[in-house]
Formats: C-alpha cells, structure tokens, sequence
C-alpha cells in the first residue's frame, strides 16, 4: 500500500494546517487512545495520564513531531523513522495491534478539528498515511 | 451496572439526539466504501463507485446508508441487550449476507469518524469512549450468531 500524488498532497497541505497546533492535536490523540481503549494504559505507568498533564502534553508533543518527521520524508517514512521503528522494536515493545488504535485517535482528533478538510478523500489519505507509519515502526520486530 | 454505566448513557444519548441519522448513515457508509474499498464487494449492484464523488453522491448508498444506520439507531434503544437486539440480523449477514464480522468494526470506527467531523469539540475523548464501546457492542451483537 503506498500513497498516491494526489493523497501526498492531501496531507502536505493539511499538515500545513495541522503543524500549526501539532502538539495539541499529538495530546489530545493520546487522550482519546486512554480514555477508550483503557488497556493501553498499561505501556505508561511511569506517567501522569490525567487530561491536561505535562507528562501528556510532552508526549503529545513527541508523536506530533514523528508525525511531522514522516510527512516532511513523505516519499521516504521509513528512512526518516528508522531510529524510531528500532526503538520500538527493541526497548517499547508495543503491541501492535495499538498501532491500529492510536491511528484511529488521531483520525478522529483531525476529523474534529480542521472540519472543512476533512472530507471522504482527506480521510482516506490520512488512513493509509498513518497505516504506512504504523508498519514502518513495527517493521523491525521480528 | 448494565452495559454503559449512566453516565456514558447520557453522553451517547444526548449526542445522539443530535443526529441526523438519515444523512450520517449515508455519510458513514459512504466512507466506508471511500477509505475501504474492498467493502465494495458488497454492493456489485450499487451502480458507479468510480470515486469518492461518486460514491458520496450515489442514491442507492444512500438510502442503504440510512437503513443501516436506521437500524443502529433501533439497536441504540435497547443498549442493556444488543445480542437480543440484533440476533436476526446477525443471522441475515450471516447465512444471506455473508458479511465477514470485520466489516461490522470497520463500519462502527467510520461512524465514530463521521460523528467527530459533525460534531467536532463536542465530540470530546468521554464521549468518544462511550461511542467506542457502543459500536463494539452492536458489532459484537451481529457477529454473535454467526456459525
């Protein structure tokens, strides 16, 4: 599976959006993931995972800029993630069936705020794009 | 407590009186079978799918749209027993239809899609999750009776 021109240049324009509150968007993508599939939970007991925490809001911030890390090397993810694909692999280990999750969060996170954008074209693209991401960090784990 | 707890009954309850549940099935089933397309090969007779245009646009998906949702919306009535709810159903995808399950979760996800487009900050993380486990619910139910 792999993007077409067109879906490229569906998330390049709306990441120029997306960018501007990327480490909101990161936070509340995680919010999303904890508060409806609790067990996810259970890869961060070393946090503070209560809405509005600074160990959210940093971590929100992280996914958004691996994010943005993917869409600037849209033509190349697993070039610009490869330390990020090790690390899973290797010391997170998350299962990958939460990839699938957090996924869907962001979907729904973008869904609700850029309205207008997010149309059955933008949703596809943005589906195959973070489908792409997902197998690039789990590519190394066996 | 029964399947939602009284507090996610009143979050879904009260969103989903919102809803207009003819245009969000149409919608919903619409991008299913954009994002999705295998899902296409359910509705052979549904005329152009070509593109998302087409899909959106298409009369036939929208009224199927609006009968599924329709449904769900019946479902939603009955939320301390959906596997009763929808037993004949979960016979009819599964002897007339055959409707692999998966189809069911991947419906439900674009659903929670669609509700968070309309609806957007109302679409809060708590709301969200009382939606989560609502689809899984009615997915679960049609998916009971399969054999």
């Amino acid at each position: 599976m792999s993007l077409t021109k067109a879906e490229k240049a569906i998330i390049l324009s709306m990441w120029g959006k997306i960018s501007t509150q990327a480490d909101a968007i990161g936070t509340q993508a995680l919010e999303r993931l904890f508060a409806s599939y609790p067990q996810t939970k259970t890869y961060f007991p070393h946090f503070d995972l209560r809405p509005g925490s600074a160990h959210l809001r940093t971590h929100g911030a992280k996914v958004a800029a691996a994010l943005g890390d993917a869409v600037r090397s849209i033509d190349n993810i697993a070039g610009a993630l490869s330390k990020l694909s090790e690390m899973h692999a290797y010391v997170l280990r998350v299962d990958p069936v939460n990839f699938k999750l957090l996924s869907h969060c962001l979907l729904v996170t973008v869904a609700s705020h850029f309205p207008a954008d997010f149309t059955a074209d933008a949703h596809t693209a943005w589906d195959k794009f973070l489908s792409i991401v997902s197998c690039v960090l789990t590519e190394k784990y066996r | 407590m029964g399947f939602l707890t009284a507090e996610e009954k009143g979050l879904v309850n009260g969103l989903w009186g919102k809803v207009n549940v003819d245009e969000v099935g149409g919608e919903a089933l619409g991008r299913l079978l954009v994002v999705y397309p295998w899902t296409q090969r359910f509705f052979q007779s549904f005329g152009d799918l070509s593109s998302a245009d087409a899909i959106m646009g298409n009369s036939k998906v929208k009224a199927h749209g609006k009968k599924v949702l329709n449904s769900f919306s019946d479902g939603l009535k009955n939320i301390d027993d959906l596997k009763g709810a929808f037993a004949k159903l979960s016979e009819l995808h599964c002897d007339k239809l055959h409707v692999d399950p998966e189809n069911f979760r991947l419906l439900g996800n674009v659903l929670v899609c669609v509700l968070a487009h309309h609806f957007g900050h109302e679409f809060n993380p708590q709301v969200q999750a009382a939606f989560q486990k609502v689809v899984a619910g009615v997915a679960n139910a049609l998916a009971h009776k399969y054999h």
